[in-house]
């Protein structure tokens, strides 16, 4: 990747994680930590590797990514409005009543949106769904989907994995945003997930541990996905929860509780000395 | 009354055929003409007969394996896709297991999902309690923007299988496992949402969906030899309901008999008061399943355990009409 396309990439994700502050601090609820922690993953998506239009949100040739981890969807509607699907503006309105910017993403809402999701567990099916259908139509589209690490914790996330490596779906990307932290505490100690890998491995998938803060390394994961035949990837992105605010980061307690609006005063004081 | 093209044999020995049938039947006819339509299924291939798709379109069947609830949301997946995929398994893990996915997955973004909820009612039989949907009407119909048909017999399944595909969102069809009366024939009107008289009368009305029409048209030829006069209305789309045909039967015959192969509580029943009780109030009864469990045993016998033949309906006329009489 050339310096200036990463410096690039780097300002996209510092305005989207100021963004997600902003927002969720407006909106005096949401989720911050795994909004902040997938930022980077989704600044790669939405401005380095996916096809799409925000001109045409229906361009039948675009990517397509599903939020499996919904309540994330912060980091989406940031990376969204950077794109130009809808003003910026309008990121002020989440969680308000008569917003697009539904508290779980609402497809029928909000342009750039592929599924409502936020019931976890489910995001990876849908994928699925979609990449099986572009199989059969021999359309050459690739499928995201971005599942948190607890929600790997539901059984339906490996019935789905099941099909997408029975079904060879090489169209399919998963992304894990391994932070380590689900609501009650640390994911190995809620529920033990580790050995992860292993586990995505003994299912028929390829499986790619980048540094999910790297952009570089995110970026280059993503094209090996394009380059793998007869196996869905999954990219385990190793992350920081709260990743920016240096009082948020690895703190449980910042799941789903909004900053007041001196803490976010201090966040975006933080997100604003990042050097790029 | 328009040309309703009955079966002339309802009240002389029936022809016997599952809905089931019916469903495999018109998921073959739909494959035949739209290109955009595929089958999921759930390893009960055969059981729903959607082996018969399967054979006919390999390339349009979807095998999950026993994993409903990726299956529903698989499914969701290829509707986004432009597909019209048909989900098929047993209702109580279509409608009951991936109700989840079923509610926020398909039906809040009103995607095109159709749904094929086999084993509905007792009349599963010797499975038992575990295998008989008895509760799908009432949870799948609290569901925005769902539609749900329980038709009638072979000939209305496979026309609502059919016709489920032209209707832009989620379709629930539901349908049962045994062999059960053709009350209709090939030229019988269906249309999704209208319910049709199939007898006119006017002391009583006995308003059923799926097997229960026929226990109905029964108990109205018993009613008619005690001198009593009682419309039936098969009601196959449960959502949206036909308000209007229900109204006017009320108005016109002042009783209501409600008949389901499902709980009462929550299920068709329940829909038929929800639109009487707050447009024309008459007295109304309901048969149906009684807030129990089913068991195994032999549908027939099963069917007159739960109090779900035509006697039942008739006492429930005689009921209503002593209600409506004070």
């Amino acid at each position: 990747m050339e310096e200036a396309k990463l410096r690039h990439l780097k300002s996209v994700s510092l305005a989207i994680r100021q963004d997600i502050v902003r927002m969720v601090s407006e909106a005096g609820s949401g989720h911050p930590g795994g909004s902040l922690s997938i930022a980077d993953i989704v600044t790669v998506l939405f401005f380095d590797v996916m096809k799409h239009d925000p001109a045409d949100h229906c361009w039948d040739g675009r990517d397509r990514f599903i939020l499996s981890k919904g309540h994330a969807c912060p980091a989406v509607y940031a990376a969204l409005a950077e794109s130009g699907y809808f003003p910026k503006d309008e990121l002020l309105t989440l969680r308000k009543m008569g917003s697009r910017l539904q508290g779980h993403p609402d497809m029928r809402k909000l342009p750039g949106l592929e599924a409502s999701t936020g019931s976890l567990g489910q995001g990876l099916s849908i994928a699925s769904g979609i990449a099986l259908a572009m199989k059969m139509d021999k359309k050459p589209n690739r499928v995201f989907c971005i599942m948190g690490d607890g929600e790997l914790d539901e059984g339906q996330i490996w019935e789905a994995a099941m099909t997408a490596a029975h079904y060879r779906l090489d169209n399919l990307c998963g992304i894990v945003d391994r932070n380590g932290l689900q609501i009650d505490g640390n994911t190995d100690e809620v529920k033990t997930l580790e050995p992860l890998s292993d586990k995505w491995r003994s299912f028929g998938w390829n499986v790619i541990e980048v540094d999910g803060h790297n952009l570089r390394e995110l970026s280059d994961a993503m094209n090996r996905f394009r380059h793998t035949h007869f196996r869905p990837t999954v990219i385990i992105a190793h992350t920081i929860k709260g990743k920016g605010v240096s009082f948020m980061e690895n703190q449980v307690g910042w799941h789903g509780k909004a900053p007041s609006p001196e803490q976010a005063k201090a966040a975006l004081q933080e997100l604003s000395q990042e050097v790029i | 009354m328009k040309e309703l093209f009955l079966s002339s044999k309802i009240f002389s020995g029936p022809e016997m055929i599952p809905t089931r049938f019916g469903y495999g039947d018109g998921l073959v006819e739909l494959g035949k003409n739209n290109a955009a339509v595929v089958v999921l299924g759930a390893d009960l291939s055969s059981s729903l007969c959607v082996d018969r798709f399967r054979e006919a379109y390999p390339d349009r069947f979807i095998q999950t394996g026993i994993a409903e609830q990726d299956m529903m949301a698989l499914a969701a997946g290829l509707a986004l896709s432009g597909k019209i995929p048909f989900v098929s398994t047993y209702g109580v893990f279509c409608t009951g297991r991936a109700w989840d996915q079923l509610r926020t997955t398909v039906a809040y973004a009103r995607l095109n999902v159709k749904v094929g909820s086999g084993h509905g009612g007792v009349s599963v039989g010797a499975d038992g309690a575990t295998h008989q949907a008895l509760e799908d009407i009432s949870i799948t119909r609290t569901i925005p923007n769902v539609t749900v048909i329980a038709p009638a017999d072979y000939h209305e399944t496979l026309k609502a299988t059919v016709a489920a595909a032209s209707i832009s969102g989620p379709v629930v069809i539901r349908f049962g496992r045994e062999k059960v009366p053709v009350i209709t024939t090939d030229k019988t009107p269906f249309t999704v949402g209208k319910a049709e008289v199939y007898k006119d009368g006017t002391d009583v009305t006995i308003t059923a969906c799926g097997q229960m029409v026929y226990e109905s048209l029964l108990a109205a030829e018993t009613l008619a030899k005690d001198g009593v006069s009682a419309r039936v209305i098969n009601c196959h789309t449960i959502k949206p309901i036909d308000s209007k045909t229900l109204i006017r039967a009320a108005e016109e015959t002042g009783a209501v008999v409600t008949a389901e192969e499902h709980q009462v509580m929550g299920g068709f029943g329940s829909a038929v008061a929800e639109v009487l009780s707050q447009n024309y109030p008459v007295p109304m009864r309901m048969i149906g399943v009684q807030d129990t469990f089913g068991q195994s045993g032999d549908p027939d016998d099963l069917m007159e355990e739960y109090g779900l033949r035509s006697e039942s309906i008739v006492k429930a006329a005689f009921e209503a009409l002593k209600m409506k009489k004070g």
